[in-house]
């Protein structure tokens, strides 16, 4: 089976307070420690499992800056067979459209039976891979939760909804999958791992390598996009309990115990 | 004429979900004189009960009825939307597990723009929608502009418009079936088989009066032990977000969120929790929250009724000597 995963680089929430530039322009990013996007580890990890048991390869792509290229290389430690950097200045500014557009052409350019992408990234947007299959005019799915391989070019995946329920379905390949986390255990990768790919090669492709309408990507080809950043006004927000953490604790105690916390 | 604003209507057993009313709010800020349209797509008895409901709150009521559309398939679903809907059209979808599922993609059938998630929206005018949404888990806010000249997709995060309960149309049902299946139901190479219901937990959290939740914050496996000796000594129960189950630390039926349990307790300890939408979608009834994290920026602080700025490993540890000492 040939898999392609489509990743993305992110600044990773849960080592980063994030914060918004005074301009809006932009969140501070000076020392944000990035990481590949959590959704797209699964993906990855999956890819490898079923490529272990039915053979075939797994190619891991993105699109971004230079910068880009060590997520592909922290996947490709994971296992996966090869990397792809669709990276241009021409790109700056795209939607998602023009990200799905960009995928497409990396899609069109291999033999893929599976694509995948993780069910969402830091923009929170879940669009990506719907957008793509429905560009390549492939069945899609969206929060796949487990993978089934059938016969006859066919899977079966099980898509979270809503209650912890799952529904199943039976997808024809080619198809595109969105992953959502949990489905796996993604594995661990070390310093030596990393170093283990250091010096694969990783092509990169631009406008012209793929081809693609200029109309569809870059900050002209998109039809929505960013105007700022800001904090939204708190509302009434918490009511932070300030003190040493005795005072705190002892404060916490007497509210619990008004509001039936402390049985 | 009045411009049109379609509403796809999610429902299930006879009944529209609560983002039905919500996107006639959200019509309104779009467009406070357009005609709006509830998009109804199912089957028999239910899904006319859906329409007649609907018919109070929308101008229009467009129903597609089949005993093949019986469960939403997106993927079929997608296709009939694309045969009945207008050129340049805007239409309103829940951004939920199917709105997920059926919007990216039709944006990009319908050639039109797409805006995931929208939580607010702040102008609508010239062909140009301003929305709000949210990136980094909540913890920043984007406006965001959008070239709605030749049709738009707006997602609308589930719950952040009110709903709008006047009921003040008397909306005519049309019946677009014959219109959707002209040349058969759309054949589709996803094939929708069965739901599997949850599996039910050793303990149902929906019936706990006091939940102790624990988020990524306790950073390790082992620490779970801090958590659930607090809950014993609150007489409480323990309950986690997402990642907790993702980790197979704790069991989905623990899981709160909209992807796991509704659950309405009096007290709400949110222990490490960053607080995104979805976890709390599923925290109903108005507890009491109180919400321990040393990120002040996670949004949990904008919900919680007490916040203390803290390193669940070291202040839990001390919640629970001093509760343990009262008794």
């Amino acid at each position: 089976m040939e898999i392609l995963v489509c990743v993305k680089r992110v600044p990773d929430t849960s080592e980063n307070e994030i914060e918004v530039k005074s301009d809006g322009s932009d969140i501070a990013r000076d020392d944000l420690v990035y990481s590949v996007n959590e959704w797209d580890n699964y993906a990855v990890e999956e890819a490898i499992q079923i490529r272990d048991r039915v053979g075939g390869s797994v190619t891991v792509v993105t699109v971004g800056d230079d910068e880009s290229e060590e997520v592909l290389r922290r996947e490709m430690a994971m296992g996966a067979d090869k990397g792809i950097l669709i990276s241009d200045d021409r790109f700056e500014g795209s939607d998602g459209r023009g990200i799905a557009a960009l995928l497409k052409s990396a899609v069109e350019g291999g033999n893929y039976d599976l694509i995948m992408t993780g069910a969402q990234a830091d923009d929170g947007a879940a669009q990506i891979g719907g957008m793509l299959a429905a560009m390549l005019g492939r069945p899609f799915a969206s929060l796949v939760n487990s993978i089934e391989l059938l016969d006859d070019g066919k899977i079966k995946v099980g898509r979270e909804i809503e209650g912890g329920n799952v529904e199943m379905n039976e997808i024809d390949l080619p198809c595109v999958l969105s992953i959502q986390t949990g489905i796996n255990e993604p594995r661990y990768v070390g310093i030596r791992g990393i170093r283990k790919v250091a010096s694969l090669e990783i092509p990169v492709q631009g406008a012209d390598d793929l081809g693609i309408s200029p109309d569809l990507v870059g900050a002209a080809g998109a039809r929505t996009q960013r105007l700022d950043y800001f904090v939204p006004e708190m509302g009434e927000g918490a009511e932070m309990l300030e003190g040493s953490t005795d005072e705190i604790v002892e404060k916490l105690i007497e509210l619990l115990k008004a509001k039936g916390g402390i049985k | 004429m009045a411009q049109q604003l379609f509403a796809y209507i999610a429902h299930r057993e006879g009944a529209a979900d609560d983002s039905a009313l919500e996107m006639v709010t959200a019509a309104r800020r779009i467009d406070a004189e357009a005609a709006t349209i509830a998009v109804v797509v199912g089957s028999g008895a239910q899904l006319d009960a859906v329409c007649n409901q609907m018919a109070a709150s929308y101008a229009e009521v467009w129903k597609i009825d089949d005993g093949a559309l019986a469960y939403p398939n997106a993927e079929i679903i997608r296709e009939l939307l694309v045969r009945i809907l207008p050129p340049q059209s805007m239409l309103l979808v829940a951004h939920d597990t199917f709105g997920m599922d059926l919007a990216p993609g039709l944006s990009v059938k319908l050639d039109a723009a797409f805006v995931p998630d929208v939580v607010e929206i702040e102008a609508a005018s010239d062909g140009k929608l301003t929305a709000v949404r949210q990136e980094y888990s909540g913890m920043a806010s984007t406006h965001v502009a959008c070239d709605m000249s030749g049709g738009i997709v707006i997602n609308m995060r589930p719950g952040a418009f009110a709903a709008d309960e006047s009921k003040g149309q008397s909306g005519q049902i049309v019946d677009k079936t014959s219109e959707a299946l002209a040349g058969g139901l759309p054949s589709v190479a996803r094939r929708f088989l069965e739901v599997v219901e949850a599996e039910v937990g050793d303990v149902d959290i929906t019936k706990s009066e006091v939940l102790v939740s624990v988020g990524r914050g306790i950073e390790d496996e082992d620490n779970l032990d801090i958590i659930h000796e607090l809950a014993e000594a609150m007489g409480g129960d323990v309950s986690c977000s997402r990642p907790i189950v993702d980790a197979k630390w704790l069991e989905k039926p623990r899981q709160v969120g909209t992807s796991g349990q509704t659950v309405k307790p009096k007290v709400y300890l949110a222990l490490g929790i960053s607080g995104s939408f979805q976890h709390l979608g599923g925290l109903k009834g108005n507890p009491f929250i109180v919400a321990v994290n040393k990120n002040t920026k996670a949004p949990i602080f904008q919900v919680a009724d007490v916040g203390v700025e803290a390193d669940i490993l070291d202040f839990v540890p001390e919640l629970t000597e001093k509760i343990s000492e009262l008794k």
